[in-house]
């Protein structure tokens, strides 16, 4: 089972003072807006939370659901964008993997992996056991995704009294926090020049081609941000 | 609930829940100490700042009404807070609330 002292010192590595909490709940703010203006009601618009928990994908359905695109269309557009889940997840797991924990959890909470729970767990995972990491991400995971579903319930509550001014500052908010997250990780050569040719090379592909501008940009980037790396170690 | 929207929903967790599912599946053999970890570990933070940096100058939403010369100026003085404030995410978070909201006002 889950120990409960590892999961609440999880839980509570978002009430910081550099917590995340103020920034998820923002751009889950603007979020319940979106899903209001879009026909959703509150059900659905927590359902929705819950079950994806990744704000590009989110945005991705509601923009396809505006312009009327199948579900064929909205899989393949939202798996494109969060493909970048699959390095994510790799990056992350062997961190948490111990043979004494089941399966399972690794298996379920795989669906906590997000730009900030990520982030987190990859700044505090040296400070707790290995055994217990796993257990540490599921609390982790469990209050983003509780921040997020608030966040969807006030925006949505709320979204008449949401000029258009205050969503342009939420709409911000997001990557300017994931921003500084990431040049806050930057601490040794190879994560530092990946951060920066992902973000050179991000917007420049994205000229090129729209769709792969991602996915290109992290695998070109990554990968020469590693063998520089690898070089000046050896 | 309306069956359309329900549908998008599933449809769109399950996209979701694939990448991450397969990270988790092949995690199993990879150690962290080994050379694939590492270039994963570096795939990923490239990835992630691709998206940043596409969300920043190529936005989707309302941002598309803001124009270049305000979103990176409210990019750089943020980033500037963020080192002024020894490393603090939240001040630079909600200083960019602010002065987006303040520039798209009076520039």
């Amino acid at each position: 089972m889950i120990k409960k002292n590892f999961f609440f010192k999880g839980y509570r590595s978002i009430f910081t003072h550099d917590s995340p909490a103020i920034a998820l709940t923002c751009c889950f703010i603007a979020i319940g807006a979106l899903f209001k203006n879009l026909g959703f009601n509150i059900q659905e618009s927590i359902f929705s939370t819950v079950l994806t928990y990744a704000l590009p994908g989110s945005l991705v359905m509601a923009e396809s659901m505006l312009i009327g695109a199948s579900l064929l269309n909205i899989f393949l557009a939202v798996w494109f964008v969060n493909a970048r889940l699959y390095p994510m997840a790799v990056s992350l797991f062997p961190l948490m993997m111990h043979k004494s924990q089941p399966k399972w959890k690794y298996y379920f909470s795989c669906h906590f992996i997000a730009v900030s729970a990520w982030l987190i767990m990859k700044s505090n995972y040296k400070k707790i056991p290995k055994e217990h990491r796993i257990d540490y991400w599921i609390g982790i995971g469990s209050a983003t995704v509780s921040v997020s579903v608030i966040g969807t319930f006030i925006g949505f509550s709320f979204s008449e009294y949401l000029n258009k001014d205050m969503m342009m500052g939420l709409a911000i908010l997001n990557p300017v926090y994931f921003l500084c997250m990431m040049v806050g990780a930057s601490r040794t050569i190879p994560v530092s020049l990946s951060v920066f040719l992902g973000t050179i090379l991000g917007p420049l592909i994205y000229l090129f081609s729209p769709e792969w501008s991602i996915l290109l940009a992290g695998v070109i980037g990554g990968t020469i941000a590693y063998l520089i790396g690898e070089h000046s170690v050896s | 609930m309306s069956a359309n929207i329900v549908y998008a929903i599933l449809v769109t967790s399950l996209a979701t829940f694939l990448s991450r599912f397969l990270g988790a599946l092949t995690s199993e053999g990879i150690k962290e100490t080994s050379k694939l970890f590492k270039w994963f570990n570096c795939l990923a933070y490239a990835t992630l700042a691709a998206l940043i940096a596409r969300t920043i100058i190529f936005p989707a939403g309302i941002l598309v009404e803001v124009s270049y010369s305000s979103r990176f100026i409210v990019v750089a003085l943020s980033l500037a807070v963020f080192f002024a404030s020894n490393k603090n995410f939240v001040y630079p978070t909600i200083f960019s609330a602010i002065c987006m909201a303040i520039l798209n006002n009076y520039i």
